[in-house]
């Protein structure tokens, strides 16, 4: 059964004391792709932090909006303590959400970090850091992935390896939402774009 | 429910792994307790008057050592909005994350309580009721301590901010704590403070959490 | 009634209305403050016991009782603004942390000065006295947190949790000098025994409430012009606050 998709309508989004997007009005539906860009400071962030249900909007309505049980969420931040190793971490966020810990080290295989699955994750640099981070969206398989400049730290094998990812995700039906300075890569089926002019 | 033990067992295996980091309240502790002789002549009948006090306050500056890193690290990996965006209850992980804490910093410094008693020259009943008093007091003092982490976490300018939230709201915990220890040692009844010290602790451990979450959830907004 | 109450909480409105109301307290305040400080120095009689130094009284208890009250006040506000995140309610808490700060130390000075010469010692660690000065460490505790963040608003709802936590130490207060044995004296005003068997002389009384309405008013006063201030310095990129600033 597809998953309903995310209806956003008059959405307007504050950081500090101002309103950094207004009157905001779209709809992101199963196996869609949605690239909001814009320059730095246009409120990409604040904008999927308030759709991902980090914070709360200023005005406006969201419908559709995925549970805690639905949905990914990858700051810029990896969420991996560095004095654990990711095979340990990941196995954390499984335990946490009561999921079997048993996709953990094939998550970890996919995204070329078997060789480092036991090394503490203060050792590993950026982006293997980053791959790892990624391998939390594959040990919990979850529909609606929300991503905060994911390319970023990522090499040229680790961007392909998220477009990879990205597809797959909405070929099964996953909706994904990114923010990103840059453009996606190319060749990404399913991207429409929506841009956050300051 | 599995979501707090999860949190509870990555909270001891991160201090397993950083051993130095949870035994450093513990080092504190002993210093601060045992210099204080050093201070006193040994066996100045006013190191017994003083004894309550030193191992109390002792036992909250150590609290007050371990508080500050409860949330900050969480909050820097980025594990923190992980956490406040799962399914499980935020006050309930909050409990969990705490309980270790106290589990890791204080309970050493309660089993820890009878030496340090002896050592300062307390009789056996000040001695038990001093350790009953730190048992019944340090999960206040860990609890209010993660409440006003939690409050400066999300600070950018929180400076020495911390000490001067906590002082307040662990002042009565220390209060009575050392209360009961006076009286036992003056052989006076020493029921009623260590009454206040179970009613703080049912108040604590069950609000605060959710004060606590409430804070965190600010923090990361 | 409750429209009102909504309307009430847009900032400009809000900004307006204390405009209008603040003067007049303020003017209220000076007569009864006025008026009940005479009264107490010059037509209360002296004390059969304390002379004339129980005449502190006048300033001290309308300090203590406002430091008590403004808490309150900040907790019931922070639990509002916490509830329904409303920005009017962020800036009350936020500014009225110094003024009860202010009165919980004039509480502690005046009632130091009048320990001196009644139990002969400024200071005793009684339940009142400490738990009124875990009254002001609470009330730095807020100021110190509310400039300890660069956003204002994640700054005021800290603020208001450690109001609504602290608040418990209010009750604490008000009835440590019933719960424990206290040099302090007990409730004589603000009692059920007090209300119907007065403990004070009808002349002694009479100034001492009229400066506690002059005290109050004055704090609503004082309120209003720092919630004031707070807003226009929020709001400052709006269009109504620069239109106000330029006027």
């Amino acid at each position: 059964m597809p998953i309903p998709s995310l209806q956003v309508s008059n959405l307007a989004v504050a950081r500090g004391d101002r309103n950094v997007v207004e009157a905001l009005g779209f709809a992101v539906a199963a196996g869609e792709i949605l690239h909001i860009r814009g320059r730095n400071g246009a409120g990409k962030t604040s904008l999927l932090e308030v759709l991902c249900g980090l914070r709360l909007p200023a005005a406006g309505r969201i419908e559709g909006q995925p549970d805690a049980e639905q949905r990914h969420w990858l700051g810029h931040k990896n969420a991996l303590n560095p004095a654990l190793s990711p095979d340990e971490n990941l196995r954390f966020w499984c335990a946490l959400s009561g999921h079997a810990e048993a996709d953990v080290g094939d998550a970890l295989q996919r995204v070329g970090l078997k060789a480092q699955r036991h090394r503490p994750c203060g050792n590993l640099s950026t982006g293997q850091r980053r791959r790892a981070a990624l391998a939390r969206l594959l040990a919990l398989p979850r529909p609606w992935w929300f991503l905060d400049e994911p390319l970023a730290g990522l090499d040229h094998a680790g961007i392909d390896l998220l477009a990879a990812l990205l597809e797959t995700h909405a070929r099964n039906g996953g909706a994904a939402l990114v923010t990103s300075h840059q453009p996606l890569p190319q060749g990404l089926a399913g991207v429409r774009t929506l841009e956050l002019r300051p | 429910m599995s979501a707090a033990v999860a949190v509870f067992r990555r909270e001891l295996l991160l201090a397993a792994r950083r051993p130095a980091e949870w035994a450093q309240p513990l080092v504190f502790y002993a210093i601060v307790a045992l210099l204080f002789p050093l201070g006193i002549e040994a066996h100045d009948p006013a190191l017994k008057v003083f004894a309550p006090a030193i191992v109390w306050v002792g036992a909250l500056l150590a609290a007050l050592l371990g508080v500050e890193r409860i949330f900050g690290g969480d909050l820097e990996d980025g594990t923190l909005e992980q956490l406040l965006l799962s399914d499980a209850p935020a006050p309930l992980l909050v409990a969990a994350k705490l309980g270790a804490h106290w589990l890791l910093t204080a309970l050493p410094l309660v089993v820890a309580a009878p030496l340090l008693g002896i050592a300062l020259g307390l009789e056996p009943l000040a001695v038990k009721v001093l350790t009953l008093s730190l048992l019944l007091g340090t999960p206040t003092l860990m609890f209010t301590g993660g409440f006003a982490a939690a409050l400066t976490v999300g600070a950018q300018r929180a400076g020495i901010l911390l000490p001067i939230l906590v002082l307040p709201l662990m002042t009565p915990a220390v209060i009575f704590g050392g209360g009961a220890v006076r009286a036992a040692a003056s052989g006076l009844p020493f029921d009623a403070p260590l009454y206040f010290l179970a009613a703080l602790l049912a108040l604590t451990v069950t609000l605060l959490p959710f004060a606590t979450a409430g804070a965190l959830r600010n923090a990361i907004e | 009634m409750w429209t009102w109450f909504h309307q009430l909480a847009s900032p400009p409105t809000f900004y307006r209305f204390a405009d209008v109301l603040a003067p007049w307290l303020f003017g209220l305040a000076v007569l009864l403050i006025g008026v009940g400080v005479y009264g107490g120095l010059f037509f209360a009689p002296p004390d059969y016991q304390q002379g004339d130094a129980f005449r502190i009284i006048y300033v001290h208890v309308p300090a203590a009782a406002l430091s008590l009250s403004i808490y309150t006040l900040m907790a019931v506000a922070g639990a509002v603004a916490l509830i329904w995140r409303m920005k009017l309610a962020e800036v009350a808490v936020v500014a009225a942390a110094p003024v009860g700060a202010s009165f919980t130390a004039l509480a502690l000075v005046t009632g130091m000065l009048w320990g001196k010469p009644t139990w002969g010692a400024y200071w005793v660690w009684d339940a009142r006295l400490t738990s009124e000065l875990v009254l002001l460490f609470l009330y730095a505790g807020v100021i110190g947190l509310n400039q300890a963040y660069s956003d204002p608003r994640a700054g005021a709802r800290a603020c208001a949790w450690l109001a609504l936590v602290g608040v418990i130490n209010v009750p604490i207060v008000h009835f440590s000098v019933t719960w424990w044995n206290s040099l302090h004296q007990g409730a004589s005003i603000l009692s059920v025994e007090g209300i119907r068997n007065p403990k004070i002389s009808g002349d002694m009384l009479w100034p001492l409430l009229v400066s506690l309405a002059g005290f109050y008013l004055f704090f609503g006063a004082v309120w209003l012009r720092r919630m004031q201030n707070e807003v226009l310095w929020r709001e400052r990129n709006a269009r109504w606050a620069q239109e106000t600033v330029a006027a």
